[in-house]
């Protein structure tokens, strides 16, 4: 592409015939995968408005807008005014949509004339009928091509409109979307709030929302939006935030009484809103969210790659379940109360952590990396093996692990909305205490050793023990979580501490972003909560047979456009984009623009 | 069968080292693979196991098909060349591809970047082919049957023919990759870049090509790995390629990662201690189910070659500026 004159219009046919040809046909091959993985007639039963879009036609929809977008996008280059946007760029869109359509029929018109099913197994009847629409195989073939072309034209005609019309129709479409996409939790949450009759005016019986109900939840965002500006949100929480800087004390004091009770309010109720089934959603993100935030310590803050990070909360599950079951296996044991039984589950994990941690700390990264996911590996063996099974059960696992109780008040594991206020109360205390780590002496510490472990050194940092002080803590931490864990499911198997558990949680902290604890919140939520764990359902469970491989996709993409995460912790970002950042630099200086490079010498 | 250590017999001795040559073999041939590319790039190519799985998967359907013409049994010899021919292809195509769109553009990331890389690639290959070709376990035809009979070799050593094709594939292949290493062009370019990419890259090799032929050979490797997989275990599903995969990184380490002799010889020990081993050690200190712990036995070895001879049994071979 040339680069042209500022303000000139373009001629139509002006583009890379190539370009645009590799888009759509990159969107055909997207398109195609879902529906030759399964992924489109097992999501087409899932109605998201009756009768005009399920979740299967969502799945692929994406990908011709996607890439007609991409196709007419110009790299605008420093100094060089780009060309106005127009109708080239709808054609461009429609050309990558008319490419695509055409593949994808294509493909859909030659399953059903060869039989591939023999190796392509999702490629039967259901999936052509997905994929021609239900209709004659020329009727089909021309509705992909329009449906595939008119989101191209879609994705083309973003450039065109004006950004503040484009933002409010992204959010008002991506709103309703919600809405249809989480059609059970909503009607649960109308439930928990006692405004059920709202969730059968939304959705139509059968499931989804209807035409109308869709046309009238986008057009209520869209009024929100318009006469809600400067009185969202963000800007109300910008307000307060100038407000407070300008209180006396007393005033400041008041109102901080008032956050705390309404915090402890909210963290009353808010079980008793969401019900059984969110409830349940809630304390898995919990639970990922504390082994997140153990595990960052390690990767994150220390800098050292654990793959087997699985092997301590199994060492804390199987402990609090050896100890308190009277199922054990070993009854020589004498059983405890959680209570008594959790120090000695924490102190055993400091140990186990220290143990794993000594021969492994003066390793290369990868080196270490692989021989934690030894242990890993090795922990879960014999856990399951028939040498140790008179201790802790082999394969069969231990049972009836009791609940926990505190006095008179008993967390059942059957009811999630207790174990909530458990898992609020540790989440919100391991948060703090890594915060506390972070900016403490040890953290600092952390920090210089994922520098520059030579220059730490010489520093005068004990390199040994502040690495098996970071495995030794992450290790507590996985110890706490498998402990609740053990008590809220109230058995323990070995299968649960799979290598793939590691590898969840790491994805969590990742996709997040590490060494940021804001960031681990978040994977937690997105990945956990959405997609779900490795054997536990997310909101979306229609993915579930696709969950790693979205997981899979999330981290390449991830790695390859935002090594820093979704929420970035500051400095690590800067490790990661150090020289774009001098390169931006560098073009500070020369374009001699006043203002901060954001980068300190 | 089950065996204890004190009443173990002469024979089922031989058996049990035999079975670890062979499983050795594969290893070995996996193990080149991450030797390879981690001499190179100097990162663990998580997604080798899978590029593996691959090639095996797609093979599969090759001799079904072959099976259901009536070509497996009546000529074996060719089908074996044509499933052996799609095996290699089709790995060396997915390696190809995976260097392609996810090692190069991290070329120059630290190193922890492109290994988590690799996880996501593992991940993102195992459900896909989960995706098109079912979640079932696949069952490869069985071999003639003059073959899974025992053959007295120099009348002494009784052992199946399959176990003897295991091994003269490993080692043709072997006996190729040293040719392709040592006297091709090919092969220079790639000690030269292994050695030092900048100034390889000065004295005009083109290093982009280079990788992506380490690669090629690495995934053509894991592509007989796989039909080796086949003829031993005959079955194939879509998790089949990550624990073998892990445990032939386990073979490099052992042997010293960069080195190509080192990577055959570490798979062979890892072999023969996972079967005769495992009976031997652990049997001997009178452990139950000691079969069932190979995988422990597996990765006990890496922990302490790691921790005692961290540079392998042979010394790893790295790039100038990954040296110590």
């Amino acid at each position: 592409m040339t680069a042209l004159a500022a303000g000139r219009r373009r001629s139509v046919a002006d583009f890379d015939i190539k370009e645009v040809v590799v888009h759509g046909a990159l969107a055909a091959l997207v398109i195609s995968f879902i529906a030759a993985i399964g992924m489109l007639e097992e999501l087409d039963n899932r109605i998201l408005i009756t009768p005009v879009l399920s979740l299967g036609y969502l799945t692929i929809a994406w990908a011709p807008f996607l890439f007609g977008y991409r196709a007419s996008h110009e790299k605008t280059i420093e100094g060089v005014e780009p060309p106005t946007k127009g109708l080239r760029d709808i054609v461009v869109g429609g050309v990558v949509g008319l490419v695509a359509g055409l593949i994808v029929s294509s493909f859909g018109w030659l399953a059903q004339t060869m039989d591939l099913t023999g190796v392509f197994i999702h490629t039967g009847e259901r999936m052509q009928s997905a994929l021609l629409f239900g209709k004659s195989p020329a009727v089909g073939f021309l509705l992909m091509v329009l449906f595939s072309v008119t989101l191209g034209v879609f994705g083309g005609a973003l450039h065109v409109i004006r950004p503040r019309i484009r933002s409010l129709v992204a959010v008002s479409v991506g709103t309703t979307l919600v809405f249809a996409l989480f059609e059970a939790d909503v009607k649960q949450l109308f439930k928990g709030l006692r405004i059920e009759g709202l969730g059968k005016i939304v959705y139509a019986p059968a499931g989804g929302l209807t035409v109308v109900t869709a046309v009238a939840v986008t057009a209520i965002v869209v009024l929100i939006k318009i006469y809600g500006k400067g009185r969202g949100p963000t800007a109300t929480y910008q307000r307060i935030k100038k407000h407070h800087k300008n209180l006396t004390p007393e005033i400041r004091k008041r109102n901080n009484w008032f956050w705390t009770a309404a915090g402890i309010g909210a963290y009353l109720v808010i079980p008793q809103i969401l019900g059984r089934s969110l409830s349940e959603t809630a304390v898995n993100i919990g639970l990922f969210i504390i082994l997140g935030i153990g595990l960052n310590i390690v990767v994150g803050q220390a800098g050292m790659l654990d793959l087997g990070y699985v092997a301590f909360f199994a060492v804390g599950a199987y402990g609090i379940a050896m100890l308190t079951s009277p199922f054990r296996p070993a009854q020589w044991i004498p059983q405890l109360d959680f209570w008594v039984a959790l120090p000695i589950v924490i102190i055993v994990a400091a140990f186990v952590g220290i143990l794993v941690g000594t021969p492994v700390i003066r390793m290369r990264g990868d080196y270490l990396a692989i021989v934690t996911l030894g242990f890993g590996e090795i922990t879960q063996k014999l856990f399951l093996s028939d040498w140790w099974k008179p201790v802790v059960g082999g394969a069969q696992g231990i049972t009836n692990v009791p609940s926990v109780t505190i006095g008179p008040i008993e967390f059942a594991g059957a009811n999630s909305k207790m174990v909530f206020y458990l898992v609020a109360v540790l989440v919100g205390g391991t948060f703090l205490v890594s915060q506390r780590l972070e900016h403490s002496r040890v953290g600092r510490s952390w920090a210089a050793l994922r520098e520059d472990e030579q220059i730490a050194e010489a520093t005068g940092i004990n390199t040994v023990t502040s690495k098996l002080l970071a495995f030794l803590i992450g290790a507590v931490i996985a110890a706490l979580a498998g402990a609740l864990f053990a008590a809220k499911v109230g058995s323990v198997f070995p299968s649960s501490f799979k290598l793939l558990v590691s590898l969840i949680i790491l994805v969590v902290i990742i996709v997040g972003g590490l060494g940021s604890l804001r960031g681990v919140a978040i994977g937690s939520v997105v990945l956990i909560g959405l997609l779900g764990g490795p054997t536990l359902p997310g909101l979306l469970r229609e993915f579930g047979r696709f969950k790693l491989l979205i997981y899979g996709i999330i981290l390449i993409y991830m790695m390859l456009k935002r090594p820093e995460g979704l929420l970035p912790n500051v400095t690590r970002a800067r490790e990661l984009h150090h020289d774009e950042l001098k390169q931006d630099d560098w073009l500070n200086k020369v374009s001699d623009v006043d203002g901060e490079s954001g980068v300190t010498a | 069968m089950t065996i204890n250590g004190d009443g173990t017999t002469i024979e089922a001795w031989t058996n049990l080292a035999i079975a670890g040559v062979a499983q050795g073999s594969m290893y070995g041939m996996l193990a080149l693979g991450y030797s390879m590319v981690y001499g190179v790039l100097g990162f663990i190519n998580f997604a080798h196991g899978e590029v593996f799985m691959g090639g095996a998967m797609v093979s599969f359907f090759a001799a079904q098909n072959l099976f259901e013409r009536g070509v497996w049994e009546s000529n074996f010899a060719l089908s074996l060349t044509i499933v052996l021919v799609v095996a290699v292809l089709t790995s060396t195509l997915i390696a190809v591809i995976v260097e392609r769109v996810a090692y190069r553009p991290l070329r120059n990331a630290p190193r922890i970047i492109p290994l988590i890389t690799s996880i996501g690639i593992s991940f993102f290959i195992q459900y896909t082919f989960a995706g098109l070709f079912g979640e079932g376990i696949k069952n490869y035809p069985p071999p003639p049957s003059y073959l899974r009979d025992k053959v007295d070799l120099f009348g002494v050593l009784p052992i199946e023919g399959t176990k003897i094709l295991v091994i003269v594939v490993t080692t043709v292949s072997m006996l190729g990759l040293y040719y392709y290493v040592q006297k091709t062009k090919a092969g220079r370019s790639m000690r030269a870049v292994a050695e030092d990419r900048e100034i390889a890259a000065l004295m005009g090799i083109n290093v982009d090509r280079t990788i992506v032929s380490t690669f090629a050979v690495g995934g053509a490797m894991a592509g007989v790995a796989g039909i080796l997989w086949a003829l031993l275990f005959r079955s194939i599903s879509f998790i089949t390629g990550f624990l073998p995969g892990i445990k032939a990184f386990t073979a490099a380490v052992l042997g010293g990662i960069g080195n190509l002799a080192g990577a055959m010889v570490g798979g062979l020990v890892l072999g023969l201690l996972e079967s005769v081993g495992t009976i031997l050690i652990l049997g001997g200190w009178g452990i139950p189910g000691a079969g069932n712990l190979k995988d422990v036995i597996a990765f006990s070895a890496l922990v302490l070659v790691l921790i005692f001879r961290p540079r392998g049994l042979f010394g790893e071979r790295l790039t100038h500026e990954d040296r110590p």
